[in-house]
């Protein structure tokens, strides 16, 4: 078949049943992403004859004789970038990335009436990072970037390294390479919910053309692990095989087939035949702990979970003081109990793993390589050689860009099974998760339920809090206990109250599993926090945020959760007083907002919280930064880039401290071969954990190449200063270049390493405003103003900051107004597709506006603090105190849809029935 | 997606046996959106050559293979006033962005039988009929609100094949009122409701889709009384017949229903704005 793309001719024959987007990539464009696969997300958008079309769809033996223009065809064919890349470039219209192509296909098709409708023009387009502003910017040309200028780096808007990259779909994402003899792996999922494997029969499958190995619990190794990374792997229980005897949920790997194609291997699992026996089951995390419920994990102390015998794969107990005096003390009482959805990460680029043979893996140089979508390099390496007794040196773990995280790629959910396919067929091994596994084969976030109880006296003081916790880790113990843990934490700390009690359960249960998920328990825990603040000030007939400001903790109060205090956790730096100011500020303004529709309920509701800076026990970073022979500077950070931005902070905080500009310094990152170590982008510790290292390492090469400037001239060190790309030494300018010649003459490296170890560590502050409407007719919530302040300490990129707060508040939104992983009463996942899983789209979601505290922490470098994870937390609240305002209902359940919103308006009278 | 287990693909000019496993093959925006691991070939439609919208002194015949961006742009003889805004209106009810318009068929939308089926909702408010061929040459014409016969269900056999959808004229001549109710902005159908009232006989028809699992079609001589019409759709739906599935909860789709049929009787019972006075 004979076809043209981006202006070059092709002939080669599609498959029957191929779609585009597939046979581009085949021949090599590989900025044609998958999002969904299925139409919804808009990633894979091309133009065919010059219509725009999603390409997951598209025949591509349709495409016969066709003109077809990727996003690597955009741009004219004279060097310049095409209009549309260049406003994604000015306005940083992108964070991770991988949906950018789509955006941009999509955009440049736009005609005059659709450009004015974007809310419609882009309902085939889902962006999980941005929340849309700065596509909105993008599109209409507002420009933000600023252009570097020596040493003055921090605080300003420069734009991200990868920029260029993204805009003209050259940026390598994990499947983004073409690895010769390739096979492709294909995962059987267990239909039940919990059963014992009494035999697998993999003959048919092994017949089929193509299948090169089928896997089974029989090949896997025995050994006990988590899917869960953290820098301790005591923090989760060992309760996971790769492949194992016993499924536990709907959705469980049972085998997995290796083929050439990954049809044959799809056809390979479809002829596996697997004789069950079902095992009784139980899906509610309250009928799990109670006597006689199935047990998920019958197994020893070896694996670390609490109490096996009744699914509690982790808990919690403290109290500071008395809570039930403090009850008595109190002259209003709230007692309610909320309830949080399974929420998923949706990251557009899904999991998966490519691992490939450098040299003989048997010779002592040989080695794997493992490149994955993964936020932890360094600690999946470490996994996988425990997992199969190999050493270090034999395996590599790379991440190319990631398309986005969000903490569901703080787990290793591939890359294990795709070592062992390696392993055992000797060859390169591809695992591509599609939308639907990401649904039912990965993880969600916790749901949770929270039985609180809170009393306050009569002047608007907090005297007692206690809460019953419970969270659901579904079927496997990854991140079950450390996200109730951070749950208890911050949530409580943030009080003044002198009675603090907790009860918190992770259970088991033959669900899907939790994992790690932006906020990590904190949102979740928040959200009922602050709703039961909103309800006593209401009690108390006080302001809600007028009783905040009472009861919150001062700059110089220690953080108490009913646990006790964390000896590494300290108020480094204190925004909580001017964010609740920012609200109030918000809350007396005249509304300039959009007008609420006649017969429409508006009201005004808010809610704060408090993160820690990273994880408690420690969070290590190593970089290291070489001067090289042009008189630019190569800066290896471990961490990985994932549209969190720290590669943009990382490179600013070096070009600052080298005097030089961002474009003089590259980066090497997210690689096991860069550094000696790096835990990983996970906790909110991207600026401040590994950007402090980088800190460190350049604070130490600028001292280097000045004492060895001094050195070589031979006059005092004191006389020299860094200079863009030359070291000045009392007016004399040497260059860099020459600096790194002398040095090599002198058998000398001009390179310094900086380390970190993640403590001792601050705390960051968000609140978040929200004035709705309702419609008691529909229960339709409109959002008319949105306000959010941040303390994130010195902000490093205003521009980027900024989009991690609009993100996570978009992304907050969709958790709190529509997404729900849904599952059916045998555990089984109902909603594994963009089009039953909905995201919020740009029509969705509202601008907010964004507040910096003029804060300069004293632990995070440079005076700054992390703000990734926290904009999230108090979204939720906020919103339903909002919606409380509104129409004096209480709504202690997420999602908010319409369709529940208005039933409970209904049955409170609220609402009339047509 | 790929659809692995798919080896052929056959011009369906091509007059070949019919085999288990065929599947047509329209703009492909639904059977390459799923998993289709029973289909072996598929009978592409692509190159039929259908004249995808035809005025005729009967009405409009719509071709299966006319897609929604066709259908969208289509520009309406003079006293076809249920043409405009009605189409836009359904078109713009697909969940899909205008990108799969450009590939998606009306026929596929009718043909996938799905409650929120938009094309479902405007052909059969406008009195579709759709025309069958089998694969032995017979023809049969059924209205489409009967082609649908539940969630996903159609009166379709093996290897029979929707060749097109007639509009009469007297329904193209038609006042129509519309309303669309869903959980998100710019979302999929949780409730469609369509009014359209005959000004050459006074008639008035209602015709209710996405809140229930196949549409629902009330026809009164002339426009009812409130109540009229309520106590109709109650009995045409009686509790436990709406739709339930993730896109709404069934109270709240009755609800909407409701609220939109007397909308929509409202609006056909006052006079028409003449064009210039809005």
């Amino acid at each position: 078949m004979r076809l043209r793309v981006n202006g070059r001719e092709f002939d080669e024959e599609p498959r029957a049943g191929q779609c585009l987007r597939t046979f581009l990539r085949g021949l090599g464009w590989f900025g044609v992403k998958k999002g969904c696969d299925a139409g919804d997300c808009g990633a894979c958008t091309v133009h065919v004859d010059g219509e725009p079309v999603h390409s997951c769809l598209y025949p591509a033996l349709r495409a016969r004789d066709r003109a077809v223009t990727t996003v690597e065809g955009l741009a004219p064919a004279d060097g310049e970038l095409h209009r549309v890349q260049r406003g994604f470039l000015d306005a940083q219209g992108f964070q991770c990335g991988f949906c950018t192509a789509g955006f941009l296909m999509t955009t440049a098709a736009l005609d005059d009436d659709k450009r004015a409708d974007l809310p419609r023009a882009f309902k085939g387009n889902l962006c999980r990072c941005t929340g849309y502003r700065a596509i909105e910017d993008a599109v209409r040309g507002v420009k933000h970037t600023e252009e570097p200028a020596p040493g003055e780096s921090v605080g300003r808007n420069l734009p991200a390294p990868a920029g260029p990259q993204v805009v003209t779909g050259t940026a390598r994402y994990t499947f983004d390479v073409a690895v010769d003899g390739l096979l492709h792996l294909k995962i059987l999922r267990s239909p039940h919910p919990h059963a014992r494997i009494r035999a697998i029969d993999t003959t048919r499958a092994l017949a089929v053309p193509g299948v090169r190995a089928v896997l089974t619990h029989h090949d896997a190794p025995e050994r006990l692990f988590s899917t869960a990374r953290h820098e301790h792997p005591e923090e989760d229980p060992d309760d996971t095989r790769v492949l194992d005897d016993v499924v536990r949920y709907v959705g469980q790997r049972v085998a997995a087939v290796v083929a050439d194609s990954e049809a044959a291997a799809e056809e390979g699992c479809r002829r596996v035949e697997v004789d069950y026996e079902e095992l009784p089951y139980v899906i509610d995390p309250e009928e799990a702990m109670r006597p006689g419920a199935p047990v998920i994990h019958p197994k020893g102390d070896e694996a670390r979970i609490a109490r096996p015998q009744d699914n509690v794969v982790g808990e919690t107990h403290g109290e500071v003081g008395d809570v039930e005096a403090g009850f008595a003390q109190s002259d209003v009482l709230h007692e309610q109990t909320f309830r949080t959805q399974r929420v998923q990460h949706a990251s557009l680029e899904t999991h998966g793993a490519v691992a490939w043979f450098e040299g003989d893996f048997d010779a002592p140089d040989g080695r794997l390589v493992v490149r994955s979508s993964t936020q932890t390099p360094f600690l999946t390496r470490r996994a996988l050689c425990t997992l199969y007794d190999l050493p270090q040196e034999k395996v590599r773990v790379v991440a190319g860009r990631v398309g986005g995280g969000f903490g569901g790629k703080q787990e290793m959910l591939v890359e294990d099974i795709v070592v062992l396919a390696a392993l055992r067929t000797r060859r390169p091994v591809k695992l591509e998760y599609t939308r639907p596994e990401q649904f039912f084969g990965a993880t969600t976030r916790h749901p949770f339920t929270i039985e609180v109880k809170a009393g306050a006296s009569r002047d608007g003081l907090l005297k007692s809090m206690r809460m019953r916790i419970v969270s659901n880790t579904g079927a496997y113990g990854n991140h079950g206990p450390a996200v109730l843990f951070h749950g208890c934490g911050e949530s409580f700390a943030v009080y003044r109250c002198p009675n603090k009690k907790v009860d918190g359960y992770a259970v088991y249960t033959n669900t899907v599993p939790a994992g790690a998920f932006r906020g990590y328990g904190l949102g979740q825990v928040v959200f009922a926090v602050e709703s039961v603040m909103d309800e006593l000030a209401r009690r108390l007939d006080l302001d809600p945020m007028e009783f905040r400001r009472r009861n919150i903790i001062a700059a110089d109060e220690e953080m108490i959760a009913p646990g006790g205090v964390e000896e590494d956790l300290h108020i480094g730096s204190y925004g909580l007083d001017t964010c609740v100011e920012v609200v109030r500020r918000a809350i007396a303004e005249p509304d300039h907002g959009e007008a609420p529709p006649d017969g429409w309920l508006v009201g005004q509701g808010a809610a704060l919280s408090m993160i820690a800076t990273g994880p408690p026990g420690g969070h290590i970073a190593d970089a290291r930064v070489v001067l090289q022979p042009d008189g630019g500077y190569e800066l290896s950070v471990g961490t990985a880039e994932f549209g969190n931005g720290t590669t943009t902070v990382h490179r600013q905080i070096a070009a600052g401290e080298l005097g030089t500009t961002v474009d003089r310094v590259t980066i090497r990152q997210s690689d096991t071969d860069v550094v000696r170590h790096d835990t990983g982008a996970f906790g909110s510790t991207g600026t401040v954990v590994a950007g402090k290292a980088t800190l460190r390492a350049s604070q130490a090469l600028a001292a280097l190449v000045l004492d060895f400037a001094a050195q070589h001239l031979g006059v005092a060190r004191e006389s020299c200063a860094m200079a863009e790309d030359a070291v000045v030494c009392a007016g004399r300018r040497v260059p860099l270049k020459e600096l790194y010649e002398a040095a090599r003459t002198a058998d000398r490296e001009l390179a310094a390493d900086g380390h970190f170890g993640g403590t001792p560590r601050s705390v960051a502050f968000n609140a978040q405003w929200f004035r709705v409407a309702v419609d008691p007719a529909s229960g339709e919530i409109r959002i008319l103003r949105s306000v959010h302040a941040a303390d994130a300490g010195q902000v490093m990129n205003p521009m980027q900051c900024r989009g991690q707060v609009e993100g996570g508040v978009a992304q907050a939104l969709g958790a709190t107004l529509f997404e729900e992983v849904v599952v059916d009463e045998r555990g089984a996942v109902t909603t594994a597709a963009f089009r039953r899983y909905h995201l919020p789209t740009y029509a969705d979601t509202p601008r907010t506006e964004v507040h910096f505290t003029p804060t300069r922490d004293a632990i995070g470098p440079l005076g700054a603090k992390s703000m990734s994870e926290s904009p999230f937390n108090p979204v939720a609240p906020a919103l339903a105190n909002a919606l409380r305002d509104a129409t004096g209902v209480r709504f202690t359940r997420l999602p908010l849809t319409r369709d529940r919103v208005w039933l409970g308006l209904r049955d409170h009278g609220v609402a009339r029935e047509a | 997606m790929d659809l692995g287990t798919v080896t052929q693909m056959r011009d369906a000019r091509r007059r070949e046996q019919w085999r288990p496993g065929d599947a047509y093959l329209g703009g492909g925006t639904y059977l390459f959106s799923e998993p289709q691991p029973h289909i072996r070939r598929l009978v592409d439609l692509g190159s039929m050559g259908w004249e995808p919208l035809e005025v005729t002194p009967d009405g409009l015949v719509i071709a299966a293979t006319c897609t929604v961006a066709q259908l969208n742009r289509f520009t309406a003889p003079p006293g076809w006033q249920a043409c405009h805004p009605l189409i836009e209106q359904c078109c713009r009810s697909f969940l899909a962005s205008f990108k799969i318009w450009n590939m998606a068929t009306v026929g596929g939308n009718i043909c996938n039988a799905l409650p929120a089926g938009p094309m479902i909702s405007l052909t059969a408010a406008l009195e579709g009929e759709a025309t069958l061929l089998a694969l032995d040459g017979g023809v049969r014409r059924l209205p489409v609100a009967e082609f649908v016969t539940g969630n996903g269900r159609k009166v379709l056999r093996e290897g029979e094949l929707l060749r097109s959808v007639t509009l009469p004229t007297y329904a193209l001549r038609s006042r129509t009122a519309f309303r669309q109710g869903s959980l998100h902005r710019l979302g999929r159908s949780a409730a469609l409701v369509i009014g359209r009232h005959d000004p050459a006989d006074g008639s008035f028809t209602l015709t209710v889709t996405a809140s229930t699992p196949r549409p629902v079609r009330l026809w009164f001589p002339l426009p009812p009384a409130a109540a009229q019409l309520r106590a109709a759709l109650e009995q045409a739906v009686p509790p436990g017949a709406w739709f339930d599935d993730i896109y709404g909860l069934p109270e709240w789709r009755r609800h909407l229903t409701l609220r939109f049929a007397e909308e929509i009787r409202a609006e056909l019972t006052t006079a028409p704005v003449a064009p210039g006075e809005e």
